[in-house]
């Protein structure tokens, strides 16, 4: 089988890989350019753990081909600190423990990154809603909820 | 499997006519990477139409909105001017599946998936959206209404290719909604599910009005007596009693683990009601 030639820009550094057909951009990530912040939590949509965006627009990494990449931008977890310094979700959730196995964490931090992009001040709902598709099995989700409205706040200068 | 970007329409016709095994349009793959991982599906062919010109617009068009094949449902939701003329139709798009989902899906791919419960289609029927399929003996104009032919079946053939969907221009005192029973609040599939698209009369009665079903028969299917039953009301509650009441007996629903055939059938016309009356008031009447 003939491999396909993708090149693109990840958190904004210019990469390409060669892919099978058939591959996820979840698999490039991971396998290819050693991005393993993206996790496979469920590879059918469901969960949440894979997401990326592209193009500034969540995805899930598991429901993309590999070959369907070329010439996007694409940003994950490891695009979010800025050197040693965390993003403020980042360093909310951990202050405030909302993550134990840290498995769905990851998606959870590029989705609420991609909300407050879209809308800085979200309420509750709009966050629970927003996140819906980041399933997390350990936490009961109210602290993630917390971490990112405070984060929130933080980032619109009022904590 | 071969996984190919279009060049051109005509070009993607041809190649999935001449493939020998099983040959797809990739949109935004929601479904088909699903059936993909699953073994439900083993495509020979991929051909990927996202690229191509006018594929990812939305576009006025006579009073009405052209939307494009590779639209997502997250660039529908965000279209002020769409959500203002058919709300009901930018809802439904707006229930598939999560954040991330809505990212990627598009109403072409639900409505050529064939699901009996894809959430948009019913809201495409009841807005009389039309299809524009391209295919080896060249364009053609499809309702919505005729493409779906039960579960996992459509109209089209194999190298048929939607290329948008037409949604019409719609009088001033007009109105649609979408609602889906699900157990949950996000992120389930229809157990039952009803899109209702009303025109009022200058005294503010229903003039016109279709009633579309999901998730309780083969296909989406019209109720045209739950529409009649609304016709020269202002949904007093006998009219929406005897709307209800011919969803209910329009219906052919399953057993599931979702759902009974009874609750299918009594729930249906619940959500038939009360997208009734969202859409009178979006309208422009009170209740
Ligand atoms: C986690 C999750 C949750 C979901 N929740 C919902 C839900 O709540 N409600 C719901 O209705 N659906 C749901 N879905 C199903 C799916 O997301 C939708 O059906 C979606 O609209 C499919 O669109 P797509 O662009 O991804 O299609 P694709 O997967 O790309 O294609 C679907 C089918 O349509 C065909 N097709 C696509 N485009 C064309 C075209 N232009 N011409 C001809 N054929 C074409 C493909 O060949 C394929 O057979 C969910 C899916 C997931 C993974
Ligand atoms: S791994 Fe992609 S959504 Fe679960
Ligand atoms: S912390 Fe374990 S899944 Fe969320």
């Amino acid at each position: 089988m003939k491999k396909i030639h993708v090149s693109l820009t990840v958190n904004g550094d210019a990469v390409d890989y060669l892919c099978e057909p058939q591959e996820t951009l979840l698999d490039a990530l991971r396998d290819h350019l050693n991005l393993t912040g993206a996790k496979e939590g469920c590879g059918t949509g469901d969960c949440g753990a894979c997401s990326v965006t592209v193009d500034g627009r969540l995805i899930s990494s598991c429901l993309m081909l590999a070959a369907e990449a070329g010439g996007v931008a694409v940003e994950t977890v490891e695009g979010m600190a800025n050197g040693a310094e965390l993003h403020p979700l980042q360093r909310h959730i951990l202050d405030g423990a909302a993550l134990q196995c840290g498995v769905c964490t990851p998606g959870i931090l590029v989705a609420a990154k991609a909300l407050l992009a879209q809308n800085p001040d979200p309420s509750e709902t709009e966050i629970r809603y927003w996140l819906a598709g980041n399933l997390c099995r350990c936490t009961g989700y109210d602290k993630i909820i917390r971490a990112v409205q405070s984060a929130a706040a933080e980032m619109r200068g009022e904590a | 499997m071969r996984y190919h970007v279009a060049n051109s329409l005509s070009e993607a016709v041809e190649m999935l006519a001449a493939e020998a095994g099983t040959a797809k349009v990739l949109a935004g793959g929601t479904d088909l990477l699903v059936q993909m991982k699953s073994g439900a599906l083993v495509p020979d062919l991929l051909v990927d139409i996202k690229a191509l010109e006018g594929m990812r617009d939305i576009v006025p068009e006579g009073g009405g909105y052209r939307i494009g094949a590779a639209v997502s449902g997250a660039q529908m939701g965000e279209h002020a001017g769409l959500r203002a003329l058919w709300p009901g139709v930018v809802e439904a798009a707006g229930l598939i599946g999560s954040t991330q989902v809505q990212g990627r899906a598009t109403i072409v791919g639900n409505l050529c998936n064939g699901s009996p419960a894809a959430d948009s289609v019913p809201a495409l029927i009841a807005a009389g959206a039309i299809a524009r399929v391209v295919g080896p003996d060249g364009t053609r104009e499809m309702r919505v209404a005729d493409i779906p032919a039960g579960p996992g079946r459509t109209t089209l053939e194999k190298a048929d290719i939607v290329d948008s969907v037409f949604l019409p221009a719609r009088p001033a005192r007009a109105g649609d909604a979408y609602l889906r029973f699900i157990p949950r609040t996000e992120m389930d599939i229809a157990v039952a599910s009803a899109a209702v698209n009303l025109t009022l009369d200058a005294e503010g009665a229903v003039e016109s009005a279709l009633v579309v079903l999901g998730a309780v028969a083969p296909t989406a299917i019209m109720a045209y007596d739950a529409g009649t039953a609304l016709v020269g009301s202002r949904l007093e509650p006998s009219a929406l009693e005897q709307c209800a009441a011919a969803c209910s007996a329009a219906c052919n629903p399953i057993d599931d683990k979702r759902g009974t055939a009874a609750f299918r059938r009594q729930v249906v016309g619940v959500m038939a009601k009360r997208a009734a009356r969202i859409a009178f008031e979006r309208a422009g009447e009170s209740l």
